[in-house]
């Protein structure tokens, strides 16, 4: 920088001889409409960008109420095998908004979880938490088995091979009028520990609930 | 640096007249027609001052050792206007929601004149475009063509690959078939497994917790129009910087006479 560039500027117009420096003026006429143009060209297009970024993202932040939807009477379902049934998880698209879940009674010898009033009956989510493809339960060998990658869960839903990173989530169930009815999703860590719901491929266990955080919209029933 | 417009090649100067025509009107028609050809490109350069640029542009100086390795860059542009072109009328036939997305495409490839042939094109055309802009990068590694000046373009080329990748992501979920869908599933999951982001990033990807009505539209939205106008400016850029820093010789030519270009050096 020259030397004359680091010269303090005077503070008055009228000190830096411009013509027609009003008495006391701090702000030439010239930068005053500089920073007038620039000013209003930023809010004209913060005005088109700021709607179109919070629309884009907008989704993150919203609220998708997950009503209970029954999946048949209680005679239907058994503790020792599942049985599949279809959830509409996404609705308006048809059939591309479906999924399948796997139901059972909950199994006092098998299962080690307590019994509250929301897993009296077990829904397991097909959803393979390696990456999310669907995953099929083999009833001759007691496995949900993953066609992708060979991720391999156990009666449970424990992972027992392949990449998986967690157990299969599950949903919240409970009995009505003699029904079945299945609720909102839940993520499980090896534990069985509930957790809010988080997406195929992050990990529960150790830190891994703090480098993957729960969208703030979908939680987990409080208190479970 | 002093600009030089490069002399218009020897082809395309004006002839000087002979003493016959001296005056006389133009009396083939063909003599007529180019007569009126220059007097449109003069009206067009009067008003533009084209010419130069496209001098500028296009009778550039080459190094010596130019080979075929250089037409990769022009490849991979002729992939992305094919894929430009192709895609245009397939979006002239397509229906991006999720309930009429796979039967649009089973109407366009199944009963549409050369629907097939254009939709095959388009996909068959982006493995193509991907490949060649890797083979290009390659040529471009190897021949030592990234360093300075030109490490700018060698940014923006890296750019124009991940758009390029990110192009072929989006565009393999529209055909919305069993294997479109579960590969954008996977492909999503593999976003969210980076930490911290990842599961925003799956939101914005989905457009919601969970693939939804506004996914695939989405997509399509980002496929159609953000992206292709993302590589196009970035493909202007490119050029611009190639035809302002020209291009490299390969590694294994050397100057003519080695003590001048050292002196010409320093």
């Amino acid at each position: 920088m020259s030397a004359d560039r680091q010269q303090k500027k005077p503070r008055l117009t009228a000190d830096e001889q411009i013509p027609g420096a009003f008495e006391g003026e701090t702000v030439s006429r010239r930068r005053f409409m500089t920073g007038t143009v620039h000013t209003a060209g930023a809010i004209a297009v913060a005005a088109f960008t700021l709607p179109a970024l919070g629309f884009a993202i907008g989704p993150v932040f919203e609220k998708s109420e997950r009503r209970w939807e029954s999946v048949g009477p209680i005679a239907d379902f058994p503790d020792t095998t599942y049985i599949p049934r279809t959830l509409t998880i996404s609705p308006g698209i048809g059939d591309v908004g479906k999924t399948t879940v796997y139901v059972r009674k909950y199994n006092d010898a098998r299962d080690t979880q307590p019994k509250d009033q929301y897993n009296q009956y077990i829904a397991i989510s097909t959803r393979c938490m390696h990456l999310g493809c669907p995953v099929r339960f083999v009833d001759a060998s007691a496995r949900f088995i993953c066609p992708c990658h060979g991720g391999v869960y156990d009666f449970e839903g424990k992972r027992t091979g392949g990449p998986p990173v967690r157990p299969l989530d599950r949903f919240y169930t409970r009995v009505r009028n003699g029904n079945v009815e299945v609720g909102p999703r839940f993520s499980v860590n090896s534990e069985l520990h509930r957790f809010s719901p988080r997406d195929p491929g992050m990990p529960l266990d150790g830190i891994g609930q703090y480098l993957y955080p729960a969208r703030p919209s979908t939680r987990k029933i409080p208190g479970t | 640096m002093a600009k030089i417009t490069p002399p218009l090649p020897r082809a395309l100067r004006p002839k000087p007249k002979g003493p016959s025509e001296n005056g006389h009107a133009p009396a083939t028609v063909k003599e007529k027609a180019a007569e009126k050809g220059i007097t449109v490109v003069d009206w067009l350069d009067e008003r533009t001052s084209m010419s130069a640029g496209a001098r500028w542009l296009m009778f550039r100086k080459i190094p010596k050792g130019t080979n075929w390795f250089y037409t990769l860059g022009s490849a991979s542009l002729f992939a992305f206007l094919s894929q430009a072109v192709t895609g245009v009328f397939l979006a002239m036939y397509y229906d991006p929601s999720a309930t009429r997305a796979y039967e649009s495409v089973r109407h366009l490839t199944n009963e549409v004149f050369l629907g097939e042939f254009v939709r095959g094109m388009h996909k068959w055309g982006s493995t193509v475009m991907v490949i060649l802009v890797f083979l290009h990068m390659g040529r471009t590694f190897f021949f030592g063509a990234y360093k300075y000046p030109r490490e700018l373009n060698w940014v923006i080329g890296v750019v124009l690959l991940i758009l390029t990748l990110f192009m072929s992501f989006t565009g393999y979920l529209l055909p919305f078939d069993q294997r479109s869908f579960w590969a954008t599933t996977v492909g999503v999951a593999i976003n969210g497994t980076g930490p911290l982001v990842g599961p925003y990033l799956n939101d914005f990807l989905r457009a919601g917790p969970e693939f939804g009505v506004t996914t695939l539209s989405r997509f399509y939205a980002l496929h159609m129009l953000l992206l292709p106008g993302v590589i196009g400016a970035m493909i202007g850029a490119h050029l611009y910087l190639v035809a302002r820093l020209g291009t490299t010789a390969p590694p294994w030519i050397r100057a003519d006479n080695p003590a001048a270009q050292r002196e010409a050096d320093a």
